[in-house]
């Protein structure tokens, strides 16, 4: 395909705006204007695709993609715009399904036009592939998070069956690209075929693990876009598909590692043996909890020099960020030191926790990172935790035989009173007891999490 | 295998980009702090929304009574371009909550 002068100008640019976009986005400082650097690239790529064409192109072709592309702006922006922060992380699969889904069907519309040339047709399939994989993998991810599909769901070999069905898609893509076959019947075959994988690799793993997931499936896309712009000889497609392919590979590993988990442990090991392990684990903890009073914690707090909170997801889904904010104030007027301890996956994403906080004008010098943290519970006198229950379970450190043994934890218990806030005695995510709610300094203080903290906060007013 | 070749010193240009490409993305990402993650990756989401250039370039060489290839590259179109929108708008209100701090 020829591209004219200019429009090979704009798409240099273009690829040059995300790279320095991406790398902005890397420190708080500059990331703002690094999304709006890259964004802008986006724009005039597209719009020098559109008018720079060579070629006559008929009004209804152009009305279309007017039509269409004016659509997406509209529905795309109200849907981000609208929808609580608490809900980003299934909003990010979403949009990364979407992706997915225009690779795809980009490659279902170019087969016959390559019919013949193998290595068009394998990079065609691929993006095929790849796309309708992140695109269905994608939704039960957003599923997942959504709660709308609330469990594990795993065949009997469900592994077995999987890879399988994943070297019957390769040798079928193999076969057909050789055989030079162009049926329409093969070619959906495989569409559907890999649409079905993409299900059945994300719903035996665990809704905990779904970031993971996300951030894989988004470098999924960005390869399945760079195929296309191998396939067109596209440069900014290539560029901004490539690098959005390594860059979501890095950040993948990255979520791995804060988890202290392997990729290849996340995909095949699904997280635990959930049912096994709650089972096994409630028989090992013995003791009794004890329960607290609003306002025995608040004459606690009130009486206390410094405070930790340590939020949860617990605190996104009741709303309480504003409450918490509003306590932290309250407790700092009385003089006591208040911080945030923030554990690298607190909530459903890493950093998910900080872009609540923030929401709510928390300053940044009072979330405290947990590497950080750590060394300041032991002269700490309150630890008020919130909706949090993996984060702070001590079995990372003691009991090898937990499926979160390992995880870097914050160490709660070493304060001198913890108070934990909870719904109910119910197992966190990754579905295991926490001895730390049967220690003799832990206090449990049950209800929601934004009523409890109101009436807190009442209480404290009133000393 | 010639064919292969022949590909390769074609292609070399394409290459050589990707090549590069890969280590400019492992870089970039290097050392963010665990707090940028989610709007990194956001961000990184409605980059590959660049997908949505070729949805267009499919539309634009297509003949107009094609009805099934215009309606898939229109379907093409509006999901890339939901995928664009969406991540920039998305990650730009999750980064505007980081400014406020100041």
């Amino acid at each position: 395909m020829e591209y004219q002068f200019s429009l090979e100008i704009i798409y240099l640019i273009a690829s040059v705006t995300y790279i320095l976009g991406l790398k902005m986005l890397g420190n708080p400082e500059s990331a703002r204007r690094g999304n709006l650097i890259a964004a802008g690239g986006m724009a005039i790529a597209i719009l020098g695709t559109i008018f720079l064409y060579k070629g006559e192109i008929p009004t209804l072709i152009y009305s279309l993609i007017g039509i269409a592309i004016l659509l997406g702006t509209v529905v795309g922006w109200l849907i981000a715009k609208k929808v609580a922060m608490t809900k980003m992380p299934e909003l990010v699969s979403l949009f990364n399904g979407m992706g997915g889904a225009s690779a795809a069907l980009i490659g279902l519309i170019e087969f016959h036009h390559y019919n013949g040339e193998t290595l068009s047709i394998i990079t065609i399939l691929a993006g095929i592939i790849i796309g309708s994989i992140s695109f269905s993998g994608s939704m039960i991810a957003w599923a997942k998070l959504n709660g709308t599909i609330n469990k594990p769901f795993r065949f009997p070999k469900y592994n077995l069956i999987n890879n399988l069905i994943f070297i019957a898609l390769i040798l079928f893509t193999a076969y057909i690209a050789w055989s030079g076959s162009s049926s329409q019947l093969y070619l959906y075959i495989l569409f559907f075929g890999a649409l079905a994988y993409g299900v059945l690799f994300v719903l035996p793993i665990g809704g905990a693990d779904m970031p993971v997931v996300i951030s894989l499936l988004n470098s999924f896309t960005g390869l399945a876009a760079a195929l296309g712009g191998f396939l067109y000889g596209n440069m900014v497609m290539l560029t901004g598909g490539i690098l959005v392919g390594s860059a979501g590979t890095i950040l993948t590993f990255a979520m791995c590692n804060a988890m202290n988990r392997s990729l290849v442990n996340v995909i095949f090991g699904g997280f635990g043996d959930t049912d096994l392990t709650a089972e096994e684990g409630s028989s090992t903890i013995k003791g009794s909890i004890k329960k607290a009073s609003v306002s025995d914690v608040a004459i606690l707090m009130n009486y206390s020099q410094r405070v930790i909170i340590v939020p949860g997801y617990g605190l996104a889904v009741a709303q309480a960020q504003h409450a918490i904010h509003e306590l932290e104030q309250l407790l700092e007027k009385k003089g006591i030191e208040v911080k945030y301890a923030i554990h690298p996956v607190a909530g459903r994403m890493p950093g998910h926790m900080n872009v609540l906080l923030a929401e709510t004008s928390v300053e940044y010098e009072k979330l405290a990172e947990m590497e950080d943290v750590n060394p300041e519970f032991a002269n700490t006198d309150v630890v008020l935790v919130v909706g949090a229950n993996d984060v702070v379970n001590p079995a990372a450190h003691n009991d090898p035989a937990s499926p979160i043994y390992g995880m870097p934890i914050l160490d709660v218990e070493n304060a001198k009173q913890i108070i934990i806030n909870k719904r109910s005695m119910k197992p966190g995510y990754a579905g295991i007891e926490n001895e730390l709610f049967f220690n003799q300094k832990t206090s449990m203080l049950f209800g929601d999490a934004k009523a409890i903290i109101q009436s807190l906060i009442s209480e404290l007013k009133g000393m | 295998m010639t064919e292969l070749l022949d590909f390769i010193s074609n292609n070399l240009q394409m290459i050589y980009i990707v090549i590069l490409m890969i280590f400019v993305g492992v870089e970039v990402i290097g050392h963010v702090p665990a707090v940028l993650h989610t709007p990194l990756m956001s961000g990184a989401n409605a980059i590959h929304g660049v997908v949505v250039i070729g949805a267009i370039l499919v539309m634009l060489g297509s003949e107009p009574d094609n009805i099934l290839a215009l309606s898939l590259g229109f379907v093409a179109v509006l999901l890339g371009t939901l995928n664009v929108i969406g991540g920039f708008v998305v990650t730009d209100r999750m980064l505007e909550m980081f400014k406020k701090k100041k």
